[in-house]
């Protein structure tokens, strides 16, 4: 059987990954540079017996994509910075509630309204520290157009396995740009839905974690009724007061995504093997951070790339392996004026200097930046 | 080949960045190669200068971003002056000589050819234009089959529109040899 | 006999958090009671709400229920009838939660016309943080962050509904709790966006410092100032002076329902 090689834009990939996952719900605002996934998807969804809507503000349209997974469907919306700041609130809500949805932030340059048509990787803390209190983050980073459909797959994967909310971090190099995908065949890469509730409706207790961190989730419509809040609640949903359940209970919240590292950080590690120095990079950092390794290995230097797919949980179990490991340094390429790096310092621990590359005026980091620092280690 | 560069650029709304996809589909889908389309814009959506860029290599493309582009073509003095001044030493590039006055001297091959005026002449509207570019650029730099290109035309436009994008890709084929005919100036 | 509301009271969940006079739970018993009516299975009904006081109902009834943010319970419940239309689903928040911070989503809910129903809790102040104004505090009110009295015009939540484009649109008070059913049970079987409006007092947040010490002041007051729409749209302005009309106030069955017309035109549903 012939592969359907497929010739797509980033965003594109984005959308036909949702429908692939099973995605059947998609609310948004326009904002460049995502735009493209809502209007790929108010053409696509219909033809899957889905629905699309454009909300009125980010806010509503955060809301409604919590909604519609609470009444069964696996829900996508897609924005950029701005859209992503007013999404908070929501983003919050979604977290404490426990909803399986997928948002994605095509990463644009600067703050408030910033470079809209330049691509920035400067949402990385924001996807992580955005809605106020404590909570759980899964955010993914892809890097090629291929990337942009599995990776999608994986975060409504995820996002259906630990209920809860997850963020794809792309940015507007990789949303924009064109390359050609081979679209996985039905069956071949594996989606996973949410785990219903076996119990009698009158048993159900919506946050019961008594057989694991991830309670099994109902869907609004099938019987089983119960109560949905933002509140501290206990088991049964309802809002407690009790300060021994508000603590185990945002205890689990965190620790339900924080203690399955392995299931949930995927890092590439390319020619890292007997790398003396490391550059870490994710999105389109990591393609100019390639093509610098490859360009000092040609030299003889012996750079390695940790390329992440995923930026939170952080991978900082990869990184502490080669820092003890004895590498020279890390390097840290990204378009903000230093996030990651901040991590990757923490994660490094001191055992060898972490650097960070930076550049905010709505380019590329060169591929001759990266090897020109690295070969300075 | 190894990373061939090649930037496509105009006036916004002249088809630019649909010409690089078409390129880029062709590279990528018919001739198995890898390719790299992308493209920058201002916010306006006429008007302005625009381009697309294509890199086509029979090697893993990872910078997706032209750095100094073998090929470059501009419909427009303002793409020229904008995008012209990172060209590879001994590059190739194409104007429309109706609108590019002045290219200055330098080491690249020029070849200029009024492909906005014949397709306008010829086929009473300026849309097409983009396809004629596309095909002239292709027939001198070949970057791929003429097969493969007009494959990949054909698989993107409009359906009902098969014959007016033939028609464009025809001139430009015409335009291109009659310039190559010539010959590559050096400069405007 | 008295009515039983037992089988739709959560065992356990009361008592409830509004003050003594509060309006709010002849509210929920009037919503039931209409609910009730409707035939409608427990599990087939979604409530979904705000933050304030109005927007802890959902947390006391047997149903499907969502406490979201605050202001943002349309958002949320489009969502859950987008996704599931076979769902009922009620929305509901106080005067602050829809017409303030949520005001946005309410304008465009009832521009929409999907079919979910709106109910907002009117008690012209934010109750549960201690007595600010709101955009439905009267001229000249006191509120905690009005005490030299409001200065700010009030919404007409009813008017902004109609106008917004609301096709059900009433207005009833805590006074009034068995039309007050009767108006909720229609705008319950409307199809479309249908809004009831709900003056309700609040004793601890605006009474005590606007002449209603006594939590049946407040009743009187809503008994007094409401005039039945029949009645009131023949009344000259100067008449309807402090006044306002209860009763349905708009309805317009002509108008699709938003769902209905999504599936319509991309082809969800078989009659074009």
């Amino acid at each position: 059987m012939s592969k359907d090689k497929r010739f797509l834009q980033g965003n594109d990939a984005v959308a036909l990954g949702a429908l692939y996952a099973g995605c059947r719900f998609f609310a948004g605002y326009p904002i460049t540079p995502s735009t493209e996934v809502a209007e790929k998807l108010a053409a696509m969804l219909p033809k899957a017996g889905g629905r699309f809507i454009q909300m009125e503000d980010e806010i509503a349209a955060m809301a409604a994509v919590i909604g519609a997974s609470l009444a069964g469907r696996k829900s996508l919306t897609a924005t950029s910075g701005p859209g992503m700041s007013l999404k908070m609130e929501n983003l919050g809500f979604g977290c404490m509630a426990e909803v399986p949805c997928v948002i994605l932030n095509v990463m644009r340059g600067g703050p408030s309204t910033g470079t809209p048509t330049g691509p920035g990787q400067s949402d990385i803390m924001q996807a992580k520290w955005g809605p106020h209190g404590d909570h759980p983050c899964i955010a993914l980073t892809p890097s090629t157009v291929a990337e942009q459909f599995t990776e999608t797959v994986r975060a409504f994967n995820l996002s259906e396995k630990y209920r809860t909310p997850v963020i794809i971090l792309t940015d507007e190099i990789i949303g924009h740009m064109r390359e050609a995908v081979e679209i996985p065949a039905e069956g071949e890469l594996e989606v996973i839905d949410r785990v219903k509730p076996d119990c009698a409706p009158e048993d159900y207790l919506p946050y019961d974690s008594s057989k694991g961190d991830v309670p099994p989730m109902a869907n609004f419509g099938e019987g089983y009724r119960y109560h949905v809040t933002g509140l501290n609640h206990d088991a049964s949903g309802f809002p407690t007061a009790k300060p021994s359940i508000i603590d185990s209970e945002e205890r689990r919240l965190v620790r339900k995504v924080e203690a399955n590292y392995d299931d949930i950080v995927k890092v590439e590690e390319f020619m890292c093997g007997d790398a003396d120095r490391i550059v870490f990079a994710f999105g389109s950092s990591a393609r100019s951070a390639k093509d610098a390794v490859l360009a000092l290995r040609e030299k003889g230097v012996k750079a390695g790339l940790l390329k992440a797919l995923t930026i939170w949980p952080f991978p900082e179990r990869h990184i502490k392996k080669y820092a003890d490991g004895g590498v020279k340094g890390i390097l840290v390429p990204e378009l903000n004026l230093g996030q990651a790096v901040c991590e990757t310092e923490r994660a490094a621990g001191g055992k060898c200097p972490v650097e960070g590359l930076f550049r905010v005026d709505s380019e590329a980091i060169l591929p001759s930046q990266i090897s020109g620092t690295l070969e300075r280690f | 080949m190894s990373r061939y560069e090649i930037r496509l650029s105009g006036s916004g709304g002249q088809g630019m960045i649909t010409a690089g996809i078409i390129l880029a589909n062709a590279a990528s889908i018919y001739e198995g190669k890898n390719a790299v389309q992308s493209q920058s814009y201002g916010p306006e959506a006429r008007g302005g200068a625009s381009k697309a860029e294509v890199i086509i290599s029979d090697e893993e493309i990872n910078f997706p971003k032209v750095t100094s582009p073998d090929f470059l073509v501009a419909l427009t003095q303002e793409a020229y002056d904008k995008y012209s001044k990172d060209i590879k030493p001994g590059s190739t590039v194409v104007v429309d000589g109706a609108f590019v006055k002045n290219t200055g001297g330098g080491d690249f091959r020029l070849y200029s050819m009024p492909v906005t005026g014949t397709v306008l002449e010829r086929l009473g509207k300026q849309l097409g234009a983009n396809i004629a570019t596309i095909a002239a650029a292709n027939a001198i730099g070949g970057f791929v089959s003429e097969e493969a290109l007009l494959k990949s035309v054909l698989s993107m436009i409009p359906k009902g529109t098969e014959d007016f994008n033939r028609k464009a890709y025809g001139i430009g084929l015409e335009l291109a040899a009659e310039a190559l005919g010539r010959g590559p100036g050096k400069g405007l | 006999m008295a009515y039983d509301y037992a089988k739709f009271i959560r065992p356990g969940r009361l008592p409830h958090i509004w003050c003594p006079g509060c309006g709010y739970g002849i509210i929920m018993k009037s919503m039931l009671r209409a609910i009730d009516s409707t035939g409608w299975s427990k599990d087939e009904i979604v409530l979904a709400s705000g933050i304030g006081c109005a927007s802890r109902l959902p947390g006391y009834v047997d149903f499907n229920t969502i406490h979201t943010t605050h202001g943002r319970s349309l958002g949320f419940a489009t969502g859950i009838k987008l996704a599931n239309p076979a769902l009922k689903v009620i929305a509901m928040g106080g005067d602050g939660d829809m017409s303030a911070i949520g005001g946005n989503h309410f304008i465009h809910a009832c521009r929409r016309n999907i079919d979910i129903t709106v109910l907002v809790f009117n008690n012209y102040i934010y109750g549960m943080t201690g007595g600010q104004y709101s955009p439905t505090t009267p001229m000249g009110a006191k509120a905690t962050t009005a005490p030299y009295g409001m200065i700010e015009p009030s919404f007409d939540i009813a008017r902004l509904a109609v106008a917004a484009g609301a096709t059900f649109v009433g207005r009833t008070t805590s006074y009034h709790a068995v039309p007050m059913e009767k108006l909720i049970l229609q705008a319950l079987n409307h199809k479309g966006l249908s809004v009831v409006e709900i003056m309700a007092g609040c004793p601890t947040g605006y009474g005590r410092r606007n002449g209603q010490k006594a939590a049946s002041d407040m009743l009187i007051w809503e008994k007094e100032h409401a005039v039945p729409y029949e009645k009131a749209k023949n009344m000259t302005e100067a008449e309807m002076a402090g006044k306002f009309a209860i009763g349905v106030i708009y309805k317009d069955e002509s108008r699709p329902e938003y769902v209905e017309s999504y599936d319509r035109a991309v082809g969800l549903s078989k009659r074009g």
